[in-house]
């Protein structure tokens, strides 16, 4: 049944939506698109943060937020430790494809099972004087809960983004990105700084995981949903470019909006999956890949 | 056989804004000598990507022994008589060296229509292109038991058991010692004398006057000389693109 | 070096032999439970391994190819009464179709796409079957066991021995594709893609061989689950549990050769059904999961290749 409130709701809900999903998806961005380190267990990671939320919202009263942005540099060390280990077994060895994929795919698995032993299957919510609110514009429905992660998410981007362009790390990490051998040639250390970089990519789960428990009550096994959208996402971005990604997160975020709403919302998954099968099939790909 | 074995008509390659290569006219006689050089980043790597079929070019067309091979996938200019070895060798290196040359007897060779040859004859035909090149005593070795010049002899190797009429000799020498240079050219030339026309692309020079018949410089994309050796050299042109550098 | 046909009559009496042996000797319906378990995943492994160990692919959506097998069961099972190896034979259509589109799709990509494609694939697959009612949806469906099986002996034994000789089959194929021209070029494509394709490797054919096979044996394996559990439904179908131990056992057992999925699937299969017994159905997937990280860090030739290199180790 067709109306255009619902509709409109729905989109603006989608761009919310889409906001939060740039959050999840930066850090693949980073260790995907421009480091070309494949961790599908990213979402591991935001489960991780979202759970690290909770036990301190739960027992200490803080912030959401608050907690995901002071936890940051946990995640921080966490992620520079993985990338230790992903260096050591793989990268040095240049065997990177099938052994350090299945690496990360294990890490998400023993990730989502360790956190289910621990605080079992139900869900877990967050409390914040935000959750619940709502801004109202004439129909228009902005709940705060959502608009609040939006706005962080914006943030969080906008704060990667200066860093990545005017520090001397970030376009050490650029550099990176485009061409190992001219950062070898300047004598900085190319694995250095990929540790920091993966390092910088975890520590923004701390953050999404946060915002995450916000918008919605979480269980371990949500992360599975966030594999497909992540990628579908980074690549629908053009893998390593800020803004196209967060165009990719907007575009994914309104389509689920809309089938979740008007089709149902079991339907929603397939989404941002679909979308990565056909943007895959019709990327512009000779044989020698990108 | 009359005519060019490879024919190409205004190829060009685009990466997004990047022109790689533009407006690029070359052809190859059966049994040529040609030297392809220029600038790093000229797009000679490229243009040997577009006609070996690694990469689909963008415009121009492409006839290779009187078919038109745009759009073929790389496999089918291969069985087709279209060989090319890699700059940076790429050997399979969970197989030894008799092994690495079988696949392509088996699937270029035996794939043919007409021939095929048995199990054993393949075999013979492996141990015949190692000796060839002087690498049959590693037949049974794996590819990282290689020094660097072996390496790149066997990727010759790999290239020529499809029995090429042509075959494109990426950047071969690069980082070897002279003699090693040395080693390599004879290979060279020994093949071309068994009737493969050899497309040279090089960066040292002595190797490339040495053997080159007729001498392509590319610059930026484009095609700025196609003659002989000597002619290629002193043009203007030529002497601007390197002596400018 | 034993030839194919030698080895298919030799693994044909081998499996005979064992069927006979454990059907006589075991009386605990629990054994077979068990062993159908196991023999299930040896199955899933080594049809992995063809496309994975083989040519370098890694499939991360066993799920969806081995559910779209148990659930084409289903569909045949309330359509008309057909025996389960038949049901069988259509799951396995049915899976070797979906591997084919996958692959017609996705493997131009570099390996590392079509990783996230395939698990991008089994979740639309599973939403799809989540939100088809005829065969229950989310909610599931009931499927009840035949009273008699066509042979002696209880259904579950009937399945075992069905399982059994799919088994059989799986291994003999996957070492027949070993040895065979068509291997080599699956071996060439793993090792270098682009040189292969020089090399006059069709490698999108070879590919989309490789896809369409993996996909149809697992099908095959996931055909008889209706009957098996009587209760199918898709979350515990399309369960990511069924990716990670078809990853883990060929890299723990070894990717290579044949052996390796079978070590790794008994390893790991007896471990599971060990821990499920003894502590909890959560923990044991949790070793799963340690073990590969473990194995893919320090043994990335699985545990035939460490064999492989003691015993080379000793002969000089």
């Amino acid at each position: 049944m067709f109306s255009l409130d619902l509709a409109v709701n729905a989109i603006v809900a989608g761009l919310l939506l889409g906001g939060f999903y740039a959050a999840v998806t930066i850090g693949v961005t980073i260790s995907f698109g421009m480091l070309d380190i494949v961790n599908i267990a990213h979402p591991a990671f935001i489960m991780l943060g979202s759970f690290v939320a909770y036990i301190v919202n739960s027992n200490f009263g803080l912030d959401p937020i608050l907690i995901g942005v002071v936890m940051a540099p946990l995640f921080f060390l966490v992620g520079m430790g993985v990338y230790q280990v992903y260096y050591y077994a793989f990268e040095r060895r240049g065997e990177e494809s099938i052994q350090g994929l299945a690496f990360f795919f294990g890490l998400l698995f023993v990730g989502e099972v360790a956190l289910i032993l621990v605080f079992g299957v139900d869900y877990r919510f967050v409390e914040a004087p935000y959750i619940g609110p709502s801004l109202h514009f004439g129909f228009v429905d902005l709940p705060l809960r959502m608009l609040i992660p939006f706005l962080a998410s914006l943030l969080m981007l906008a704060v990667l983004q200066v860093f990545l362009g005017r520090t001397f790390i970030g376009r050490a990490i650029l550099a990176v990105s485009q061409d190992r051998l001219a950062l070898q040639l300047m004598a900085a250390n190319p694995s250095r700084v990929k540790q920091i970089a993966f390092g910088i990519s975890i520590a923004t789960a701390s953050v999404a995981g946060a915002l995450l428990i916000i918008i919605q009550p979480v269980e371990p096994s949500i992360g599975r949903d966030y594999i497909g959208r992540i990628f579908a996402i980074c690549v629908l971005g053009g893998m390593t470019s800020f803004p196209g990604m967060l165009a990719g997160a907007l575009l994914i975020g309104i389509v689920e909006s809309i089938t979740a709403t008007f089709y149902g919302p079991s339907w929603a998954p397939a989404v941002a999956f679909g979308f990565l099968l056909l943007t895959l099939a019709w990327r512009p790909a000779g044989i020698l890949g990108r | 056989m009359v005519g060019p074995i490879l024919e190409v008509t205004g190829l060009g390659k685009r990466f997004g804004g990047f022109v790689a290569l533009q407006n690029i006219n070359v052809s190859v006689a059966p049994g040529e000598r040609l030297g392809l050089i220029g600038p790093n980043g000229s797009g000679k790597s490229t243009l040997v990507n577009c006609l070996s079929g690694a990469l689909h070019h963008d415009s121009g067309g492409i006839v290779f022994n009187g078919r038109r091979i745009d759009g073929m996938p790389a496999y089918q200019r291969t069985r087709l008589g279209l060989a090319r070895s890699f700059q940076l060798p790429k050997p399979f290196r969970s197989l030894n060296l008799l092994d690495n040359l079988r696949i392509p007897l088996l699937y270029t060779v035996n794939a043919r229509h007409g021939a095929h040859l048995s199990g054993a004859e393949i075999d013979e035909r492996c141990r015949a292109l190692l000796a060839d090149v002087g690498l049959i005593d590693k037949a049974r070795r794996l590819p990282r038991d290689l020094t660097q010049v072996e390496m790149r002899k066997l990727e010759l190797a790999r290239a020529v058991a499809s029995d090429p009429r042509l075959l494109f000799a990426d950047e071969t020498m690069a980082g070897l010692s002279p003699s090693e240079v040395e080693e390599i050219l004879l290979v060279l030339f020994r093949l071309n004398e068994g009737g493969i026309a050899i497309v040279l692309i090089e960066h040292i020079m002595r190797a490339v006057m040495r053997f080159s018949t007729r001498l392509v410089v590319l610059v930026a994309g484009q095609k700025i000389a196609d003659g002989t050796p000597q002619q290629a050299i002193k043009s203007p042109e030529v002497e601007r693109a390197y002596l400018g550098e | 070096m034993m030839s194919t046909v030698k080895f298919w009559i030799a693994s044909f009496v081998v499996s005979i032999a064992f069927l006979v042996l454990t059907r006589w000797l075991i009386t605990n319906e629990y054994y077979f439970f068990a062993g159908y378990q196991v023999l299930q995943f040896i199955v899933l492994a080594t049809a992995w391994n063809i496309l994975g160990g083989y040519t370098g692919y890694t499939n991360f959506g066993t799920g969806a190819f081995f559910a779209v097998g148990a659930y084409s069961a289903v569909v045949l099972h309330k359509l008309t009464s057909l025996p389960v190896p038949v049901m069988m034979l259509v799951g396995g259509i049915m899976s070797g179709i979906i591997g084919f589109g996958m692959g017609y799709l996705t493997l131009r990509l570099k390996g590392v796409f079509f990783a996230i494609a395939t698990l991008a694939l089994a979740i639309v697959a599973q939403t799809l079957i989540v939100n088809w009612d005829y065969v229950g949806g989310s909610r599931g469906i009931y499927v009840i066991r035949p009273q008699h099986a066509p042979i002696s002996g209880s259904y579950i034994q009937y399945l075992y021995s069905l399982m059994l000789a799919l088994t059989w089959v799986s291994v003999a194929v996957a070492r027949t594709i070993e040895r065979s021209t068509l291997g080599l070029g699956f071996n060439a494509i793993r090792d270098d893609e682009l040189a292969a394709e020089a090399g006059g490797v069709p490698t999108l054919r070879l590919k989309l061989i490789a896809t369409t096979l993996s996909g149809a044996l697992m099908g095959m394996s996931g055909a008889p689950l209706p009957y098996y559990v009587t209760y199918l439904d898709p979350a515990s179908s399309f369960n990511l549990s069924y990716a990670v131990n078809s990853v883990a056992m060929p890299m723990i057992g070894g990717m290579t050769s044949w052996i390796g999925p079978i070590v790794g699937a008994v390893l790991l299969g007896t471990i599971q059904q060990l821990a499920t017994v003894t502590i909890s159905s959560a923990l044991n997937l949790l070793i799963v999961g340690v073990l590969l990280i473990l194995f893919v860090v320090i043994a990335p030739n699985g545990v035939v290749g460490l064999m492989q290199s003691r015993w080379r180790a000793r002969i000089r």
